[in-house]
């Protein structure tokens, strides 16, 4: 079982978490029929390495927040709020 | 050499010594009319039917580890073709009615073994839901029955059908033309059988790259054993499916999650068929050397780690104590996981993709070890002809662009 640093609560079981999927999905602008919505709602990096995901503390706080894992090793790199800008190597200390 | 009553017989006398490998080593040639990426089953099936049934004999499987190594020596080989929509009854059903002849048709006996499929419900819902599957299966054409809580314990003596237990079995759905075969032995004779129609099986041979040419198209594949030139590239990698179709620049609708399975110390025979539960959540069966086969649900993170949470297999086995309480005292004897390629809708990729030349089978997700034969049929079909067989047409991957999802997420053993 993984344990997840909340940003809100601090280190938890998984059990207590849900996964939410890829972070940092931007979605189309609203009028732009030309968009390619197939891709956005469904095409996903399922990165093997370093990937951005959401969360949720479900059994918490109840908040969404995001996290870099390493798919591989299944570690935590770090865990920031939602809407903060993604964390790339350079950010995580 | 052939398997027959008198080779067994002489190599019984010989003392097992005098078998032949079952298929050649081959060394990678410089170029191939097709190249199929991945030699778990479906890739090898694959392989095997475009040589002996679609006429295209210079093909590779070429495999980065060993073959049937992934998922197809992972899964509890659960065989059945109860699912709910005309598209996955077609598909699955296609590979329900090869199984029976295989092992004849291989010469190789992959033992299976249609011991009958078991699908409980527990509640009012699960009731509605398991009829609405038997009656949608029956004007399919698709084998599959309704059965009281009395006719399944008839029919599976161990299960505990006590209206006292927390979610008392009301009935079940049974398909007596499903159940188990050997998963080795199914990677094991489709390479046997490819091999001897001249495709060459490359284990050790990691795909590092695709290669395309000035069109876009499909050149060939770069591999840790060097260039191999191919005018089709087949890519049946299961949960690697999105990082080998990321090298031709393809992204997949696709998200691999680890799925876990463990077996107990083996027994005597106890177990008749195959049970499976998605409201307690877990399936059990007994293999043929008496170990109890179980399986646990996805975990809910994707991941390449093929190992996934303690958790997991605890809610599984307390839901096979829930529904047979003399396993309560089993121990188990080990677990492992695999990596499982989940599409958004729950049912597979099967086609033609953008790139020309570049064919995929994935997304089978949990449950792809029963269509092995048909998937690797109607998809040696596709890649032959460079057009969707009828079949695997409504799979293809651009399904998703167009909002035209088969959606078989209920037919799940447990949720995922």
């Amino acid at each position: 079982m993984l344990l997840i640093d909340c940003p809100h609560c601090g280190p938890r079981a998984e059990i207590e978490f849900r996964h939410a999927g890829e972070a940092h999905l931007v979605r189309p602008g609203g009028s732009d029929e030309s968009a390619d919505w197939g891709a956005y709602l469904y095409a996903r990096d399922n990165i093997r390495g370093r990937a951005t995901e959401r969360w949720r503390h479900v059994h918490g706080c109840g908040q969404f927040f995001n996290a870099v894992r390493d798919t591989v090793s299944d570690a935590f790199e770090c865990t920031y709020p939602a809407g903060e800008s993604r964390r790339t190597g350079a950010d995580i200390a | 050499m052939k398997f027959s009553a008198l080779s067994l017989g002489r190599q019984a006398v010989a003392g097992q010594t005098g078998w032949p490998r079952q298929w050649r080593a081959a060394e990678p040639k410089a170029a191939y009319d097709v190249v199929v990426v991945g030699g778990g089953g479906h890739g090898l099936a694959s392989a095997y039917y475009l040589a002996t049934r679609y006429g295209v004999r210079n093909v590779a499987v070429v495999e980065k580890g060993w073959l049937g190594g992934g998922n197809t020596g992972r899964n509890t080989t659960i065989i059945r073709s109860n699912y709910l929509f005309d598209e996955s009854a077609a598909l699955y059903n296609h590979a329900l009615g090869i199984w029976p002849g295989l092992s004849r048709g291989l010469n190789y006996n992959i033992m299976f073994s249609p011991r009958g499929v078991l699908m409980l419900a527990h509640t009012v819902h699960d009731v509605q839901v398991v009829k609405r599957h038997v009656h949608a299966n029956r004007l399919n054409g698709v084998d599959n029955e309704w059965l009281d809580a009395a006719a399944a314990k008839a029919f599976c003596p161990p299960l505990n059908i006590s209206p006292e237990a927390r979610y008392p079995v009301l009935g079940a759905a049974l398909q007596r033309a499903g159940g188990t075969a050997r998963h080795d032995a199914v990677a094991w004779g489709y390479a046997r059988g490819a091999s001897a129609a001249g495709v060459d099986i490359v284990e050790q041979c990691a795909v590092t790259g695709i290669r395309r040419d000035a069109q876009g198209a499909v050149a060939g594949v770069e591999t840790t054993r060097g260039f191999i030139g191919a005018a089709k590239v087949a890519v049946v990698a299961a949960g690697s499916t999105s990082v080998v179709m990321k090298m031709a620049g393809v992204a997949m609708p696709l998200e691999s999650h680890p799925l876990q399975a463990l077996v107990s110390e083996p027994v005597k025979p106890t177990f008749p068929c195959v049970v499976m539960s998605n409201t307690v959540h877990a399936y059990i069966s007994q293999s043929d050397k008496g170990e109890l086969v179980i399986g646990a649900g996805s975990d809910q993170y994707p991941s390449y780690s093929q190992t996934g949470g303690i958790h997991q297999l605890n809610h599984a086995l307390e839901a096979i104590c829930e529904m047979f309480p003399q396993y309560a005292r089993m121990r188990m004897l080990r677990s492992w996981g695999g990596i499982v390629d989940m599409t958004p809708d729950r049912s597979p990729i099967i086609g033609t993709t953008p790139v020309p030349g570049l064919f995929v089978n994935c997304g089978w997700g949990t449950g792809g070890f029963k269509a092995t034969p048909g998937s690797g049929d109607v998809f040696a079909a596709t890649v032959a002809r460079g057009t969707p067989h009828p079949i695997a047409a409504p799979f293809a991957l651009d399904r998703f662009a167009k909002g035209r999802l088969i959606d078989e997420a209920a037919a799940a053993a447990v949720a995922h």
